[in-house]
């Protein structure tokens, strides 16, 4: 195996054969060559993270119809290193009474439970972390750390503003949770398999957004409230609660749980990539073609990838910076009586649908699925038209203009 | 000590020091705080186990939903931030007590089976682990009956925690 | 997997004493819940290891496993919320203090 096709075997393969030849036994040889391909992962992770710090500032600014930062770097691209420097030399504070050990833990778990997530991640055929069986149901578990991290910091601020929004927070995150667990089963039973390399392989006919753009935009929601993101972000309102759990933190604390949420963001488009849209994959077979054949590249692969997080995360943001914040009893209200309903109608929907329509030709099986899926929406739309109507009814009976003249009636 | 055995003695100590303090700490969110480690260690313990099914599944339902209740629980049912007094009863020593011998009876018994000191086998192969579950939860003659009792069980936990919690019935 | 069996069983033993060690000597009755969850842990464990070393493959054991994991967390879900109400009547959640019926 050559570098360019394999490159981690190939490095790890080089390495092994170094170690030995100065004399380390083998299972000390495995065990640092594991925590040297961690760390480089970790390493790409966070300087990746630095990358978006820049992009999130430059695309709010375009959204709001400005140009962000310009003055440091071509095209402000140093911005990310002046506010490093500025956090890090911030004081740190530690509010008085509060817990010494959870307040210090809890940043830490925040980005902990972000970067346990690029273990998973399907970077390209040949460069991953480690292909588990059970990946789509390890994204649900490190959501769990993530929630834990939230209690952790908003309890241990001592600070009563602080504990409401940890509270808020976590209702919101394991409430949002029920949809996507959901949802990530449509993939699963598209692809027979609950592994992200096995689920980008099944994409190779035709990507799952296709085959379930329902599930997409489910998916797509429930990953927003996840994140605690507008128009989901009740935790950071800062009109309302002053920075929710945030509060207490200041300085690279504050800065490990802002980075860590950006991080999370471009993984979950990168999730929404590799679930629904084709992965490091994409070319639809262009690749076995003799003059394409470069695009069989584990690098080309990564790069593709890459493209496609980037555009998942890019969906976030724009969401993000159009719509308005939603009150926390109608974002509850949302999940339990909408969108769990529906997730799970759509998932008997597929389910029942991938074996109905087994026999066909691979382009009716495409248009049964896309089929039931637009019948299902227009379905929904109509109930909520419906529904919608009779309030506006109820409501424009109770209406000060109604009232009053009941009132001059009677 | 291959490796193996070294990983698996420091996941022990982890599991058994997280359970100590959880039994012994003063203060109650750093029990369940401390549950959390243990719980933690255990999932590692499954992975060990090449159960990674299970291992995954830990994580999900014990520590991203019962040890959350748990610590839910704590900051709901307190008149102010600090436990005061001691939390352990003053005959503890009785407990501790009854602890070590049924600790100590239970290693005597399992030292004095030869067949435990086995290692194990490898993994059969071809066994897909996760399909064979999937299989036997959903069989008819395999577990799908307790597979769909304990579906009932929940449904009943849930209606009945939300009942009990949300104080209608002053 | 060089690992014994019977060190995977005395690890379960183990955390099956502290676990029974922290619900008879706690006074707080969230704490005894903890001891709980710890000795249903450790009876897990015991379960896997005994799939694995048995047979692996045949399915029981991880099944039992699961069916231990729904009860444990239905039985943690009704105690909180049982806790959770007496507080709100007794004020108080030490399980020495909630030792009258309605009075």
């Amino acid at each position: 195996m050559i570098f360019l096709n394999d490159p981690i075997n190939f490095i790890a393969g080089w390495m092994r054969g170094l170690l030995t030849g100065w004399g380390l036994p083998e299972g000390l040889t495995t065990v640092i060559i594991y925590v040297i391909g961690i760390t480089v992962l970790i390493v790409f992770a966070m300087v990746l993270d630095i990358l978006l710090v820049w992009v999130e500032r430059k695309v709010v600014a375009r959204f709001q119809d400005r140009i962000g930062p310009n003055r440091i770097g071509p095209f402000g691209l140093i911005q990310p290193f002046a506010d490093i420097i500025k956090l890090i030399i911030k004081e740190d504070l530690t509010p008085a009474g509060a817990d010494k050990l959870l307040y210090n833990l809890g940043p830490v778990l925040a980005i902990a439970s972000v970067i346990i997530l690029w273990a998973i991640l399907p970077l390209s055929e040949k460069i991953f972390g480690v292909d588990l069986n059970v990946a789509v149901l390890y994204l649900v578990a490190a959501g769990a750390l993530g929630t834990l991290s939230i209690i952790v910091g908003g309890w241990a601020s001592n600070n009563k503003y602080a504990l409401l929004g940890a509270f808020r927070m976590v209702a919101n995150m394991i409430a949002y949770e029920i949809p996507m667990v959901v949802v990530l089963l449509i993939p699963t039973i598209l692809a027979d398999t609950m592994s992200v390399q096995g689920i980008t392989q099944a994409q190779s006919g035709m990507w799952f957004a296709i085959l379930s753009p329902l599930g997409l935009i489910i998916f797509l929601i429930s990953a927003i409230a996840e994140l605690g993101r507008s128009p989901f972000d009740l935790n950071e309102a800062e009109s309302e609660i002053v920075a929710g759990f945030h509060i207490e933190y200041s300085g690279m604390k504050f800065g490990l749980f802002y980075a860590g949420e950006l991080l999370h963001a471009f993984t979950f488009g990168g999730f929404m990539a590799v679930l629904f849209f084709g992965g490091y994959g994409g070319f639809f077979g262009l690749e076995k073609i003799g003059f394409f054949s470069w695009l069989d590249n584990p690098f080309v692969q990564a790069l593709v990838f890459l493209a496609k997080a980037m555009f998942g995360y890019w969906v976030i943001m724009w969401i993000k910076y159009s719509m308005p914040r939603i009150r926390i009893d109608h974002m509850l209200a949302f999940n339990w009586k909408f969108l769990t309903p529906l997730a799970l109608v759509v998932l008997v929907n597929t389910a029942v649908l991938s074996k109905v329509l087994a026999g066909l030709p691979a382009w009716g099986y495409v248009l049964g699925m896309f089929l039931s899926n637009i019948v299902i929406g227009f379905i929904t739309v109509e109930i909520l038209r419906a529904y919608g109507r009779k309030q506006h009814k109820v409501e424009s009976k109770l209406s000060p203009q109604n009232t009053q003249n009941q009132e001059q009636a009677v | 000590m291959t490796v193996d055995q070294i990983i698996f003695i420091l996941c022990a100590a982890l599991i058994l020091g997280s359970a100590l303090m959880v039994v012994t700490t003063g203060k109650l969110i750093h029990a369940a705080l401390w549950l959390v480690a243990a719980l933690f260690g255990v999932a590692i313990l499954y992975a060990i186990l090449q159960a990674g099914f299970l291992a995954v599944v830990q994580v999900v339902v014990y520590i991203g939903a019962i040890a959350i209740l748990f610590i839910f629980a704590v900051m709901l049912t307190r008149r102010e931030m600090l436990d005061k007094g001691a939390q352990t009863r003053s005959n503890w020593w009785l407990p501790a007590l009854l602890g070590l011998l049924i600790l100590t009876g239970l290693v005597f018994l399992i030292i004095g089976q030869p067949a435990f000191g086995r290692t194990a086998a490898e993994m059969p192969l071809g066994v897909d682990t996760l399909r064979n579950l999937g299989m036997a939860l959903v069989s008819q003659n395999a577990f799908v009956l307790p597979f769909e009792v304990a579906s009932i069980l929940l449904l009943a936990a849930l209606v009945g925690a939300v009942f009990v919690a949300s104080g209608n019935n002053e | 997997m060089s690992i014994p069996l019977s060190w995977y069983l005395i690890l379960a033993a183990a955390l099956f004493s502290i676990g029974l060690f922290g619900v008879l000597s706690r006074k707080n009755a969230i704490a005894i819940l903890l001891g709980v969850e710890l000795m249903l842990n450790a009876v897990n464990v015991n379960l896997v290891a005994f799939w694995r070393y048995q047979d692996p493959a045949k399915m029981a054991g991880q099944v039992f496993a699961i069916i231990v994991f729904a009860v444990a967390a239905a039985e943690v879900a009704v105690g909180l919320a049982l806790i959770i109400s007496v507080y709100r009547r007794r004020k108080t959640v030490v399980a020495d203090e909630i030792d009258l019926m309605k009075w």
